[in-house]
């Protein structure tokens, strides 16, 4: 499964992740910046979690593959 | 910086003997060559032109190149050009950790949902122009008959910036991003900019809860606890009220202008509604309007994918080149609207890319998923080769495009 981080003092609110999956991905009221909904979102959202890292215009996402468990809280 | 010898290319080229929808043809020879291309400027100081798609997206994204125009050095396009970069600078000409402190007050007002809570009024702007166009009668004029008084419109609610002015900051937005002219030009028409929005501002500060649109909300939020100058605030409404309407404007023509080139395409769309998206998105990359955009300057010595480019030296990172790069699109001169392209650089990459994204989706999108079920005959109401295209101008589009159906 995939392991989605953020850093939200890169982030410029460009708001292109929320487009490619806003299950995971939304922009805090404030200011616009990324907000994570979920930092292990199912596998069928992968593709569009990796899309949305791929297309942050300030590299503010970063996608590791990990164990296929999520960990104990 | 040293001046370059007489058989260094000069930039910009022009488009001209070429196709008017595609950039210079030297761009692709500089691409083939490979690694950056030195060209002299008007001034006759040289700099550097990146044209691939992985070294414009490298440039782009990399902090060590500066967007500031007083740096020395710095490459500029024209003296006009020159007369108006060297202005107190808004966000866009500023660098990290000075950029992001200004970009995050405006960011919050185009977010997705923010935008997209303002599609039901953009869809019936869009439908009340398309009853004035019937009620006009073929042929119309589509830059001044729709794509302005839309855009126009839409950014003026959306800020708060009375309708009755949108011919005054039309035209002079209109003006002072003219390239090939003289400086005085661009230099009056900003003045005049700035007296307008000082006025406006003033009377925002004078009652900001009067009225709930951006520029109030930025007084309340911004102007008033002191984080934003009243100056800046001008400085900032002028640059949203520009990047707002004549960018969209000019893509709408030009994107209805490459669905009617291209009947198939129009086809493809009016019966796959589901690539509204993807085509959009085409229409961005293929046209790529802000055709003089992406200068920077090192502000150390940077390798960019094996070119060492000096410090104090300056570039070009050349969005319609790179997004012409067949080794990032598959036959890059196709209009093809079901490749979807989502990694063009139209509103370019890393921090600088476009803010208002969300809203020039939210209004193409809204326009071109409706426009060819309205008026499904629409046609150009001239040759092709009568039309003017908007080769000097710091954003590419068309000046009139007379339609009709």
């Amino acid at each position: 499964m995939l392991r989605v981080r953020i850093n939200q003092d890169l982030c410029v609110g460009a708001g292109l992740c929320v487009v490619s999956s806003g299950a995971v991905f939304d922009q805090r009221d404030e200011d616009g910046v990324v907000v994570l909904l979920q930092e292990f979102p199912p596998a069928e959202l992968n593709d569009a979690v990796r899309g949305a890292a791929r297309k942050c215009p300030s590299l503010a996402i970063t996608v590791e593959d990990v164990a296929d468990e999520v960990p104990a809280a | 910086m040293a001046t370059a010898p007489l058989d260094v290319p000069r930039y910009p080229m022009s488009r001209e003997g070429g196709c008017p929808f595609d950039p210079p043809a030297a761009f692709a020879t500089f691409r083939e060559a490979g690694g950056p291309q030195k060209v002299t400027l008007f001034n006759g100081t040289y700099c550097w032109l990146f044209t691939s798609f992985a070294d414009v997206r490298a440039v782009l994204g990399d902090n060590r190149f500066s967007t500031v125009p007083s740096t020395p050095g710095f490459p500029m396009l024209s003296a006009a050009r020159d007369a108006v970069l060297q202005e107190t600078p808004t966000f866009i000409r500023m660098d990290p950790p000075e950029h992001g402190k200004l970009r995050r007050m405006f960011t919050k007002e185009f977010m997705v949902k923010r935008v997209d809570a303002m599609r039901p009024r953009i869809q019936a702007l869009i439908h009340s122009l398309y009853d004035a166009m019937e009620a006009k009668g073929s042929p119309i004029e589509m830059v001044n008959d729709f794509a302005l008084p839309l855009t126009s419109t839409v950014i003026s609610e959306f800020l708060g910036v009375p309708a009755e002015d949108r011919e005054f900051f039309q035209e002079q937005s209109r003006l002072k991003v003219l390239m090939d002219v003289d400086p005085e030009i661009p230099r009056v028409a900003s003045a005049k900019l700035i007296d307008y929005f000082d006025g406006l501002l003033k009377a925002k500060e004078r009652d900001p809860h009067a009225n709930d649109d951006l520029l109030s909300r930025l007084v309340i939020d911004q102007v008033e606890p002191g984080h934003l100058s009243h100056d800046d605030a001008v400085r900032h409404a002028d640059l949203l009220v520009m990047a707002g309407h004549e960018t969209t404007a000019n893509q709408i023509a030009l994107g209805t202008l490459n669905f009617l080139q291209n009947p198939d395409q129009k086809a493809l769309l009016l019966g796959n509604p589901d690539l509204l998206r993807g085509a959009v998105d085409e229409m961005l990359r293929y046209n790529s309007i802000v055709q003089f955009n992406g200068a920077r300057i090192a502000l150390e010595d940077v390798e960019v994918n094996g070119h060492l480019v000096r410090q104090g030296e300056g570039v070009f990172a050349l969005i319609n080149a790179a997004n012409r790069d067949p080794a990032a699109f598959a036959c890059p001169n196709d209009f093809d609207i079901a490749r979807a392209p989502d990694n063009h650089l139209a509103f370019s990459y890393g921090v600088h890319q476009c803010l208002g994204q969300p809203l020039a989706r939210a209004e193409l999108q809204s326009v071109f998923g409706s426009l060819f079920q309205r008026f499904p005959t629409l046609r150009l109401a001239v040759p092709l080769e009568e039309l003017e295209f908007k080769g000097g101008h710091f954003v590419y589009g068309v000046e009139t495009l007379p339609l009709a159906w």
